[in-house]
């Protein structure tokens, strides 16, 4: 398992060096000028100054390989230096962001916390509720639960979020008025009060993606459980005169959640991409709200770096479901 | 010979339904029988004819629905296993009653180790701590003859060989002393010479422990190295049943008198082709109003057509303890129905 972990590992540096030129060239390949919203009455030659001053006029190649150098070297040095004082990075120059002129990875650690909190808890909820029905569906096949579950299955499948949280927002915020339409970043948990305010301010953004990721987990938790429960093993389990539950929560469970585990496994990068659209509707400033902006503004180095993170993300996510595959299903030994 | 005083299980007048969208199938059709204390009873019939529906009925283990039980009663001494609660059902099984399945391969479960799944009905039923299923086990692997019985507690389903899983299957069957054994084909899916040694295993347990075993098979040659008696299943009834040296030396029912016709020579020149019973099993999705054979019988007659024919003693024994058979072209002998020894 180690030997096989290291090897993948190893494979990833050519394959993130590969995403990595394939996303500075087609981003670079891409119309547009950093100039574009610089108002038109700003003079020619104080344009070009400006897109000197932003490095933005040396060819392609050459940035590309300032910016590897920025992204492997400088970036983590200078998050060691922050860390432990030293001073690794030695005030060199870091990917700055062409539309703010802040550092692309501070930009990154102010929207982490928002997509993580909102998105990573939409998710969470799914699962939790995902799992439950799943198991029941497929424990109660063809049941007035299970035909329940598969039509908010279909429901969370066919919808677009962009609907069902407008849909969401009629309903919980301007009809009900229970909460707020849009979603208040500079909101800081200190008390209770507060709280109950975070909480609400999420309720709406985490119903909506929670609806989507848990219809897709549900379905293949169903699918799973029934691929299992007509197994010769749960009859043998039967036979044995273990309890119902022991037979479906231990026996089948066990056997189902392998192929499950990976499809989460493999979801998580999707929440630190953010969900674009989600973020958008409920004013949500995180990491999708930061990609679109940057994409706007022809802000090239943020959209390189964001997108590199995630292909990084991707690749290593795929990585753990492949550990965690071989670590719940004893019949996978990589080595 | 086993006492006939107390049958460990006696089985009497069992229906069995599939309900299904195309209606029901009449799986399992009044079906009665007994086990004595410590005899090996063995079920032979082609595939679909029944038997393991019959030995599933008999402890719950049929999913329901589409399975119905009908009818019937299940005596295990004096519990009657159609009538006790799921939940005693369940203490039942895998204490009293001990099972053995067709394919090794996936009988076990592929992710956790066999020291858990033997240790499992120990401490269900037993209730053993730890250490001691864990001795238990050891035991019991050394008891089917697995070699470094404790080393192997570890190990996953998927790295035992096939005959070894059945081994495996064997104790966890075993675990707890039953009373019954059934084996539902245990030897189908294992090569000739890991049948042939499941086979002595299981005569050399029975032997040590005493328990009464089941044995549903096809095949006649198993049957004839391991069983006492046999009956002998078609269209989810029983047809005959007997002693196994009567049934071979003197077989009645058209349909068994064509089994054994099936079973290859090995000696003499091969001239002809293999034989072969014509057509299928029946599926009955009515109760049996005619002889289930009939279409493939080279006897039937008119009577074949209008009446389920009913067991009937050959040779003045009650029903059960001599040979008997369910056919009309076999004559009874005269005053048979009313013999009682």
């Amino acid at each position: 398992m180690l030997t096989f972990t290291l090897r993948r590992l190893l494979l990833a540096i050519p394959t993130l060096f590969v995403i990595s030129l394939v996303i500075f060239l087609l981003v670079d390949l891409a119309p547009g000028s950093p100039m574009s919203e610089i108002p038109l009455t700003v003079p020619p030659d104080v344009r070009r100054k400006m897109i000197e001053a932003l490095g933005a006029d040396q060819p392609v190649f050459v940035r590309y390989v300032l910016w590897l150098r920025q992204f492997f070297w400088v970036e983590p040095a200078t998050l060691f230096d922050g860390w432990f004082g030293t001073n690794w990075a030695g005030g060199e120059q870091r990917i700055l962001s062409w539309q703010s002129r802040a550092p692309v990875f501070t930009i990154i650690g102010q929207r982490i916390p928002q997509t993580l909190t909102v998105i990573g808890t939409a998710y969470l909820v799914g699962i939790l509720i995902a799992l439950p029905i799943g198991i029941y569906s497929a424990y109660r096949q063809y049941s007035l639960f299970d035909q329940l579950g598969t039509l908010f299955a279909m429901i969370g499948f066919s919808v677009p979020t962009f609907f069902s949280g407008t849909l969401i927002i009629i309903i919980f915020a301007v009809t009900l008025g229970w909460f707020p339409t849009k979603y208040d970043t500079n909101l800081h948990v200190t008390d209770w009060a507060s709280f109950v305010k975070q909480l609400q301010q999420m309720a709406m953004p985490v119903m909506t993606l929670g609806l989507a990721n848990a219809a897709v987990i549900s379905r293949y938790m169903r699918s799973s459980m029934l691929d299992n429960m007509g197994m010769d093993y749960v009859r043998t389990a039967r036979a044995k005169g273990m309890s119902e539950r022991v037979v479906v929560l231990k026996h089948v469970l066990r056997n189902s959640m392998i192929p499950v585990v990976t499809v989460i496994a493999l979801g998580i990068p999707s929440i630190f991409g953010g969900a674009i659209i989600t973020e958008n509707l409920f004013g949500v400033n995180g990491i999708g709200a930061a990609l679109i902006g940057a994409i706007h503004a022809s802000d090239l180095p943020m959209v390189q770096t964001l997108a590199f993170i995630f292909a990084v993300l991707i690749v290593s996510f795929n990585l753990i479901a492949d550990v965690l595959y071989g670590l719940l299903d004893p019949r996978i030994r990589y080595d | 010979m086993p006492d006939r005083a107390a049958p460990v299980l006696d089985v009497k007048g069992l229906k069995t339904v599939f309900r299904t969208r195309g209606g029901e199938i009449h799986a399992v059709n009044d079906v009665s029988f007994h086990l004595e204390r410590g005899e090996l009873l063995g079920v032979v019939g082609e595939s679909g004819s029944g038997k393991s529906v019959t030995m599933m009925s008999l402890i719950g283990l049929l999913p329901s629905p589409p399975a119905e039980i009908r009818s019937g009663s299940v005596m295990l001494g004096d519990l009657d296993l159609l009538k006790i609660t799921p939940e005693q059902l369940r203490n039942v099984r895998g204490d009293k009653v001990g099972f053995i399945f067709q394919d090794p391969m996936t009988s076990l479960n592929p992710v956790f180790n066999i020291g858990f799944q033997i240790a499992e009905p120990l401490r269900r039923h037993m209730g053993m701590n730890k250490a001691q299923a864990k001795a238990r086990a050891v035991e019991l692997l050394e008891l089917v003859g697995i070699p470094d019985a404790a080393k192997r507690l570890g190990d996953y389903p998927h790295q035992f060989s096939g005959g070894m899983r059945q081994r495996v299957m064997i104790a966890i069957a075993l675990a707890c002393d039953p009373d019954v054994l059934i084996a539902d084909e245990p030897t189908t899916a294992l090569d000739v010479t890991i049948q042939a040694q499941i086979l002595e295993l299981v005569k050399e347990l029975r032997v040590k422990l005493g328990m009464a075993i089941i044995w549903i098979t096809h095949d006649l040659g198993v049957i004839a190295a391991i069983a006492d008696r046999v009956m002998v299943m078609y269209g989810g009834q029983i047809v005959e049943q007997a002693p196994v040296k009567d049934l071979f030396a003197n077989p009645q029912h058209p349909y068994t008198r064509a089994l054994l016709k099936t079973i290859p020579s090995l000696t003499g020149v091969r001239e002809k082709r293999l034989q072969v019973i014509e057509g299928q099993p029946p599926i009955m999705t009515t109760a049996p109003s005619a002889c289930a054979f009939r279409a493939r019988c080279t006897h039937a007659f008119d009577r074949c057509e209008v009446e389920n024919p009913k067991r009937h003693g050959i040779d003045r024994l009650p029903l059960g303890q001599g040979h008997d058979v369910a056919c009309h072209w076999v004559a009874a002998p005269v005053s048979a129905e009313t013999a009682h020894v």
